[in-house]
């Protein structure tokens, strides 16, 4: 039988209670999910709302990897809970004053949100399918298209109408929801590591740098997969995004972190203590170094060199995987971080990963696979992809042609 | 074009009756939720009379109850961790206390003092078992300046930023002045646990719940003190009702200059400390 708690060690003086650290593994991702949703909404948004052609090819994969990620967005949470099965308690008589009472509500619209948005944008693809498949599919995509067949230009102008209302809702709604999840740690007056006015705007730009980053990758690898051509203006310019959206991120942490030290609390020593010893690998060389310094110096020196073709992509693509991963780092140094600076301001606790565990990294891991594997079939049945370079393998999808057009008159 | 019109109209009408039945679920969820609201609200308002109060003669609204620490009068034998550990079933072992009690050294030339209480690991190797506790005597060789102890307990604090962040209201306020968790209620998403200053709270996780000190409420609302007061040899605990003058909380508290535990969270907390020092966290 697995342990009922897992102990930590420690350094100083800690509370007693303080040897079981609360918020694990678990809570790193959940945020990390919220990030990566945001990120993703923020580019669909760029091309649906602000008109940026060159996010084009991305835009509808966009709005499908922020649906796939959200829909796993409560599962971290779940897990976490000591009473999933009371989770609704707190859409039910939530408790206004708490930071958490309105996830359950900002979740849900959003989730809804996106379902709206994403039916709206595969419309013409589910209708096109359900009248031409048969059996299941067919039936599957009739449900779908909720019996509305009309693909006029008027109806299409009419939906395109809606996207746009919707996109621009989502762009409050989705940088709300991330912004608030700052807020949650940002609020927590008795943690100096989080207790910061910037948190919310820190986890919100780290979050769309993260977003950013994850469509760059599964755009790449789609298109190898695919055997497409990578569009490289699209690449440049979500580089171009990541870029400048990463050194803004910086600069934020940075003015963090130096409020941290330069205001000198109370408990300051242990503070600095932590961040020269337990958090140097972590942040200085994982999150910082190998997370954001590479990836802005590659990409500093493509966009100078003007570095075009195949390195481009290779060099945008590296980055956008180093800055997941930098992400990833942020959210456990801020989450776990937290937790490893003692509330007495004297003592240092060493969170220790379980493997197996409800809240262990197998879980974890899962949780953030999950949405990706959700992705792989949700481009199957509702392909995204703008080039129409679809491979001939895949004679269901030449189909889609028609409905690409009407939605490029916008 | 005129025949796609009835559809597109058809389309229209269908997402006018969408967004129509959206609001009207968004307004009974509201409705829904402000019932809620008023459920969470009532359990601050007086349960005598209402017959679900375990202690059917006990008005809440008549107490307003208060506990004092007298540290120069701790001589850190830890029976009330003991006492409190057997009397509300807390985990026993040494990660979970409700209560506990803190040592503070000041060895010869040293400006700090060196901290631990009966959590830590030489502690409970002296005790031999996670469930007996004792302070070893680690400081024999040294020459000791200054030293004492701090019992630490909830603070059941006016303002608690554990109730302000309780997503649920598991955890409220009663009118006699102690903090609750309903566990029946509480999710164990333990946001409370990281929002407390204090450290008084933990995750039961046999239970699922989180948990803290309530001051021996099924006791006090009896008439009795609660366990740790109870078992104290040197009267270095303190309990009673502010509302009695002659309680022996209110001539502690109105016969010494009394420190809370962290002032500047702005908690306001109601544990009232005679004889801190400038290390005590």
């Amino acid at each position: 039988m697995e342990p009922l708690f897992h102990a930590a060690t420690y350094t100083g003086y800690v509370y007693p209670n303080e040897t079981v650290i609360p918020w694990t593994v678990l809570i790193v991702v959940y945020p990390y999910l919220t990030g990566l949703v945001a990120g993703a909404f923020t580019v669909s948004s760029l091309y649906h709302v602000f008109g940026m052609q060159r996010f084009k090819p991305v835009a509808q994969f966009a709005l499908l990897a922020s649906l796939c990620l959200m829909i796993f967005v409560p599962l971290p949470l779940l897990l976490h809970l000591g009473h999933p099965e009371r989770a609704f308690n707190a859409v039910i008589t939530p408790h206004w004053t708490s930071a958490f009472a309105v996830f359950g509500y900002a979740a849900g619209f959003y989730i809804i949100l996106l379902l709206l948005e994403n039916w709206f944008v595969f419309r013409p693809h589910i209708v096109q399918q359900a009248q031409q498949r048969k059996g299941l599919p067919g039936w599957f995509y009739r449900v779908l298209s909720l019996g509305s067949y009309d693909l006029s230009g008027k109806a299409m102008r009419y939906d395109h109408k809606w996207i746009f209302a919707l996109a621009v809702t989502g762009i409050p709604a989705a940088h709300g929801l991330h912004g608030y999840v700052g807020f949650v740690f940002g609020s927590v007056k008795s943690r100096e590591w989080w207790s910061s006015d910037l948190m919310p705007a820190i986890f919100l730009f780290s979050a769309i740098i993260s977003g950013v980053a994850l469509l760059i990758a599964l755009y790449v690898l789609s298109c190898k997969l695919r055997k497409t051509p990578v569009d490289r203006e699209c690449v440049k310019g979500l580089g171009y995004t990541l870029w400048g959206f990463l050194m803004f991120t910086l600069v934020l942490e940075g003015v963090e972190f130096g409020a941290l030290v330069y205001r000198g609390r109370e408990g300051i020593e242990t503070i600095l203590e932590y961040v020269t010893g337990p958090l140097i690998v972590p942040f200085f060389i994982l999150q910082f170094a190998i997370g954001a310094v590479i990836p802005i110096a590659v990409l500093s020196y493509m966009f100078w060199e003007g570095t075009t073709g195949k390195a481009l992509v290779a060099g945008v693509t590296l980055s956008a995987c180093l800055v997941l991963f930098s992400v990833f780092m942020m959210r456990w140094n801020v989450v776990i971080g937290g937790q490893e600076i003692s509330k007495t301001g004297k003592g240092l606790v060493d969170y220790q990963m379980v493997i197996f565990h409800r809240e262990g990294l197998v879980a974890a891991a899962s949780v953030i696979i999950a949405p990706l594997v959700l992705l792989l079939a949700m481009v199957r049945l509702f392909p995204p992809w703008a080039d129409n370079a679809v491979p001939s393998s895949a004679p269901d999808a030449r189909g889609e042609v028609l409905p690409r057009v009407v939605t490029e008159t916008k | 074009m005129k025949k796609t019109n009835p559809a597109l109209a058809a389309r229209r009408a269908f997402l006018r009756r969408l967004g129509r039945a959206a609001t009207y679920a968004g307004a009974a969820l509201g409705v829904g939720s402000l019932g809620g609201v008023q459920k969470v609200a009532a359990k601050n308002e007086s349960t005598s009379g209402t017959g679900s109060f375990p202690t059917k003669d006990y008005d809440w609204t008549k107490r307003r109850w208060a506990f004092g620490v007298d540290a120069t009068k701790c001589i850190g034998c830890l029976r009330c961790v003991e006492a409190c550990k057997r009397e509300n079933n807390v985990p026993g072992d040494a990660h979970h206390f409700r209560t506990w009690v803190e040592r503070y050294v000041y060895l010869e030339g040293e400006d700090k003092a060196r901290i631990d209480s009966h959590h830590d690991p030489v502690n409970i190797a002296a005790s031999g078992s996670e469930r007996e506790y004792r302070f070893a005597n680690r400081y024999k060789d040294a020459k000791v300046e200054k030293a004492f102890f701090v019992p630490k307990l909830c603070n059941q604090c006016t303002h608690p930023a554990c109730v302000q962040v309780c997503p649920t209201g598991a955890t409220y306020k009663t009118v006699d002045g102690v903090v609750l968790i309903d566990e029946k209620y509480c999710i164990g998403c333990q946001y409370c646990v990281q929002a407390c200053p204090y450290g008084a709270r933990f995750f039961n996780a046999r239970k699922g719940v989180t948990e803290k000190c309530y001051w021996c409420y099924h006791r006090i609302t009896k008439g009795l003190q609660p366990a740790c007061v109870e078992v104290c040899p040197v009267g270095a605990r303190i309990f009673g009702d502010l509302n009695d003058k002659q309680s022996p909380i209110s001539l502690f508290i109105r016969n010494n200059r009394v420190h809370v535990l962290r002032p500047e969270t702005g908690n306001a907390p109601n544990v009232f400390y005679v004889g801190l020092d400038k290390d005590v966290v």
